[in-house]
């Protein structure tokens, strides 16, 4: 048979660009080559001599789905730097504004960007035509996410309250008691939410990937913990680099993680739900047992399942928070810069974010090394990509690309640090 | 009429938006687009500036009427957001959710690779932008 290529011009609801290429000869899948993520190695050289009080806000916006993700870990990683504590009322605002961006987030995952592909559309845009009642809880959803950071954050859009040590200005009891019932309907919502999710047809295709999340006792992941895995991981966050290197891939500028000595791994909601499962509020818990799902879930499709108990999980979490706020007595605790090295790590919505700082002594920074969950998971979504093309290798290439679309589509991939279309190649011999 | 400036700040020609927003008093939107939908509810009118790659020469400014027709999508793919400000309308449209007057300038691009700054020819076309907004913003306030 001659060789033919198959062009699609860009993979839709992937944020930024990227390319993916995949060589079939006969019944053999050759090759899989997937590169969606480009490092945000731009950003790392932005950063070195400058304050490290600059390091939040600058790294807020490598993402416009995640910048919550991106302050966090990078207050922790200086805060621990400079010898810094931030804990009650201050820290729980942080978790409650990382709940807001998980609402947001998944929100906008689940019913704009993952659901049309179990659902036969081409985007979210045909649902709303046909079923606009489903968009608008998406929308629901997200506005309720997104006030929550514009409470906590300090603006909608972009949240620009957060600073190392710990607030510009902390809210009143009273501005937060105004997002409960808000979160009170999206919980309903979200429940609503795994209803749908369970009930969409799923891609029989499981995978023992090595899990990697954070672990708190007592604490669903979110902002802090040990890097845990399936495999037995079990680190403090200095250790990361000991543990995870990334790997340049020749036929890419991408970066490909991996766990020394074992391989691929997958972090995200699959990994926080397998080991995080007993630390979901009981009415989370309770929506992922009557979906179906337990902690021994490894089908990747499902995330989206998954995504959706978050979901329950973020506003749940948001309600307990928001019901114990007492207002802090100061919104920062005092920090002094010094030299030395930091690390931090937190659970964006797609899963580990790392941050490591190096500081002078007058507090500049000297070097940054961000490693985003994308790039965490990219080895793991190209081996996915393998496995599925191979069990549908007769598939025509159509249908072939809109499977491999929806397989990369399952972990989320949040690359606006990248670039802004996937060009999905099928080589056929 | 509310402006919206879009973009990136950080991916050079793609901060055009931002940039014409905070020179007229606009809104600089950093988010991903789908959340413009939330914060123009209640607006009756808006104007969105978003930088735009369409293969123009660089610098050329578009004007688009978003409820007249469709956006064409493929001249904001290059947002670096996943669903497009043209994915953005639609979605409004289909909902009923999209103000009565939706105006788009774009700006074309020439590089949207990560770093600060403008190319020369984005730097002159926002001043040429500034002045289509005070211009689309001073005929929508006098309209009856």
């Amino acid at each position: 048979m001659a060789a033919r290529t198959i062009v699609t011009e860009y993979l839709a609801r992937v944020e930024g660009e990227g390319g993916m290429r995949v060589e079939i000869d006969g019944d053999r899948v050759a090759d899989v080559k997937l590169n969606i993520y480009e490092p945000p190695r731009f950003f790392e050289a932005f950063l070195r001599g400058r304050p490290y009080t600059d390091a939040p806000d600058i790294t807020a916006r490598i993402c416009g789905i995640c910048p919550v993700a991106y302050q966090m870990s990078a207050v922790q990683a200086l805060e621990r730097l400079c010898g810094v504590t931030v804990d009650g009322q201050l820290r729980a605002l942080r978790r409650l504004l990382y709940c807001g961006e998980w609402i947001e987030s998944h929100a906008l995952h689940v019913y704009m960007l993952h659901a049309p592909d179990f659902l036969g559309y081409e985007s979210a845009i045909e649902i709303a035509r046909d079923h606009p009642e489903i968009v608008a809880k998406a929308l629901e959803l997200k506005q309720t996410g997104n006030k929550v950071m514009t409470v906590v954050g300090g603006r909608e859009i972009h949240p620009i309250n957060v600073r190392v040590g710990g607030w510009y200005r902390t809210p009143r009891r009273a501005e937060l008691l105004e997002l409960v019932e808000p979160l009170e309907r999206a919980r309903d919502i979200a429940l609503e939410t795994v209803a749908f999710a369970a009930g969409l047809p799923f891609p029989d295709y499981v995978r023992e990937y090595e899990l990697v999340c954070l672990a708190e006792p007592g604490e669903y992941p979110i902002d802090r913990g040990r890097i845990v895995s399936t495999a037995g991981l079990d680190i403090d966050v200095s250790e990361y680099e000991e543990h995870f290197v990334e790997e340049h891939v020749e036929w890419s500028n991408a970066l490909h993680s991996v766990i020394v000595g074992r391989g691929s791994y997958l972090c995200g909601p699959l990994a926080r739900f397998a080991l995080g499962f007993e630390e979901l509020t009981p009415v989370a818990k309770s929506a992922a047992r009557e979906a179906g799902l337990g902690p021994g879930e490894r089908n990747p499709f499902k995330s989206i399942v998954v995504r959706s108990v978050e979901l329950v999980q973020a506003c749940d979490e948001a309600l307990a928070l928001i019901a114990a706020y007492e207002e802090p007595d100061r919104p920062a605790v005092e920090v002094e810069p010094r030299a030395g090295v930091g690390w931090g790590i937190t659970e964006a919505p797609r899963g580990i974010l790392y941050h490591r700082y190096e500081l002078d002594d007058g507090g500049a920074i000297r070097t940054a090394k961000i490693v985003p969950p994308t790039a965490q998971n990219q080895r793991a979504i190209e081996e996915d990509l393998r496995a599925v093309v191979e069990s549908h290798v007769h598939t025509p290439d159509d249908e072939l690309a809109l499977l491999c679309e929806q397989t990369i589509r399952n972990y989320d991939p949040c690359i606006s640090c990248a670039t802004h279309f996937l060009k999905l190649d099928v080589e056929r011999r | 009429m509310r402006v919206f400036g879009i973009g990136n700040r950080y991916r050079h020609d793609d901060a055009a938006g931002l940039v014409v927003a905070e020179r007229v008093g606009g809104t600089p939107f950093e988010g991903e687009p789908v959340g413009l939908i939330e914060v123009w509810s209640g607006e009756d009118a808006v104007l969105l500036v978003d930088a735009v790659s369409s293969g123009a020469p660089a610098g050329t400014l578009h004007r688009l009427d978003a409820v007249a027709e469709p956006l064409p999508p493929a001249l904001f793919a290059a947002s670096t957001h996943h669903l497009g400000v043209a994915d953005a309308v639609e979605l409004a449209r289909a909902l009923g959710r999209l103000p009565a007057k939706v105006v788009v300038i774009g700006i074309e691009g020439a590089c949207f690779d990560a770093g600060e700054g403008l190319s020369i020819e984005v730097e002159t076309a926002v001043e040429r932008a500034v002045e289509a907004v005070r211009e689309e913003v001073g005929a929508c306030t006098s309209a009856p």
